[in-house]
């Protein structure tokens, strides 16, 4: 499904963020993608759609060339949802307008198609009779999941989430965290960057650590909780589970 | 001093047979009300468009840009008005400068046009620093749910743009009401010019100014209340100045 081969990625000629990052996604899985603040792992993950231009390798989405000047990005942008650290949310739109706004402008569905599907989900993670308020007249959890349920009226093939709950007071995550975890449940194909590792052991196929922007540890979830392999690994976890 | 006051000479008759000197007053202020609402809808136009350009990620953009708003901003708006109405006529071919000079209207038409000019480089500086007050986030969110740069803009930036930049633009708006006056130097009668005639057909040079100095005031009280209300309006809520 998703496929990063060779990724290279600059910040100007002298600050390399992502050194030689290869991996994959496979339809259905979810890879937990973590590691130290400034590892690029954020960065890698907004190089999938595209947020962010590669210098080098190749990124392949969907079977799609994502860094070729030929492809329609925007098409593929709207087939991948991607949920962000500040939610992002659009505060001049009612929540209603929130997650109707790209399914008409991109998809081209009707008003009342977009405003059903809208609502489906809306009522999926809990938030129905919030549809006619703004985001700034929510919590952060609820705009969190409203931006959850814009991505998925979308009808993504994959999901890609950027520190969902980095943003979040503590009685929040979990409630972010319960929708991404039925996601999972239901087989969508996740990438989630995240400090969460009790999500990480509950969900995840895989994990992928990464350290100075290098993929330093790939492997199944136990592996990595288990016995990782690295050293930076080990010290990361040891210092992220001392608690 | 020696000075005969009369304030009923506003309702005598004036030299033109055009009714009284309130009327030739009050046919200054539509001038100046015509002249300042056409330069500033030339204002918003032009400076959206700069200022959106000064924010795209394009080198050829900023640069175009730059150029615009540093033309016509670093020059007197005096400077401007007599560029375009006397130089501007003779730089151009022989035939078409003539027929530039001959239109009718034509102070009030380089009047509106150059001082619409002169005030749109200032609406992109406040444009452009909008735009880049919103979270990079947005742009971002936009743009992964599929949207284009076009659509990008028309429907999650510049809405909010807008909004934040409502106050300084109220300003703006006063200022290109006021800056109409410059007008009076290349033949446009407008209420300073009116007052200026009423002066010198009955030499009653102070009540002319104080009429018309009351008609300015009383102008921008009403454009005051106008982008007062608009903000009401247009304010979000929950969000900075919503309630």
């Amino acid at each position: 499904m998703i496929e990063l081969r060779h990724v290279d990625k600059w910040y100007g000629p002298n600050f390399q963020v992502l050194k030689d990052c290869t991996t994959r996604v496979a339809k259905g899985e979810v890879v937990v993608v973590c590691g130290p603040s400034g590892s690029g792992k954020s960065t890698l993950i907004k190089c999938v759609n595209a947020l962010e231009p590669i210098q080098g390798g190749e990124i392949i989405l969907d079977g799609i060339k994502v860094n070729d000047p030929a492809t329609d990005l925007p098409k593929l942008r709207s087939r991948v949802g991607m949920v962000f650290q500040h939610f992002e949310l659009f505060p001049h739109l009612r929540i209603q307008e929130n997650l109707c706004l790209a399914q008409e402008k991109v998809l081209g569905r009707s008003h009342d198609e977009a405003q059903a599907k809208g609502m489906k989900l809306l009522d999926r993670v809990g938030l129905k009779e919030h549809a006619g308020k703004y985001p700034a007249e929510l919590s952060g959890g609820q705009q969190q999941r409203v931006a959850i349920a814009r991505a998925l009226a979308m009808d993504p093939i994959a999901m890609l989430f950027d520190e969902p709950t980095s943003a979040l007071d503590p009685e929040m995550i979990s409630e972010v965290l319960d929708v991404m975890v039925d996601l999972a449940g239901e087989g969508m194909t996740m990438m989630v960057v995240t400090h969460e590792m009790g999500f990480a052991s509950k969900v995840a196929h895989r994990v992928i650590f990464m350290d100075q922007g290098e993929i330093v540890e790939d492997a199944l979830k136990d592996d990595f909780f288990g016995k990782p392999r690295s050293d930076r690994a080990q010290k990361f976890l040891s210092k992220i589970l001392q608690h | 001093m020696n000075y005969n006051w009369n304030w009923g000479i506003f309702f005598q008759p004036n030299p033109m047979g055009t009714g009284t000197y309130l009327d030739m007053l009050l046919s200054g202020l539509w001038l100046t009300i015509k002249t300042a609402l056409l330069a500033w809808i030339i204002a918003l136009i032009c400076g959206s468009i700069v200022g959106v350009l000064r924010t795209l990620p394009s080198k050829t953009a900023e640069w175009i840009g730059f150029l615009y708003v540093e033309f016509f901003r670093n020059m007197p708006l005096l400077v401007q008005l007599f560029l375009w109405f006397f130089v501007l006529p003779e730089l151009l071919p022989r035939a078409i400068g003539l027929w530039l000079k001959q239109l009718p209207n034509a102070p009030f038409w380089t009047a509106a046009i150059g001082v619409g000019l002169f005030m749109s480089a200032r609406v992109a500086v406040q444009l452009a620093a909008g735009i880049s007050s919103l979270p990079r986030g947005q742009k971002q969110a936009a743009t992964a749910l599929g949207l284009t740069t076009v659509q990008t803009y028309r429907y999650v930036l510049l809405p909010m743009a807008f909004r934040i930049i409502l106050p300084p633009l109220t300003s703006e708006f006063l200022n290109t009401v006021k800056n109409t006056a410059v007008a009076i130097t290349i033949g446009l009668i407008e209420l300073t010019g009116q007052a200026r005639s009423m002066q010198e057909f009955s030499f009653q040079v102070f009540e002319a100014f104080t009429a018309a100095t009351l008609m300015y005031l009383l102008l921008n009280l009403v454009v005051v209340t106008a982008m007062r209300f608009l903000e009401r309006r247009v304010a979000i809520p929950g969000y900075i100045a919503g309630k």
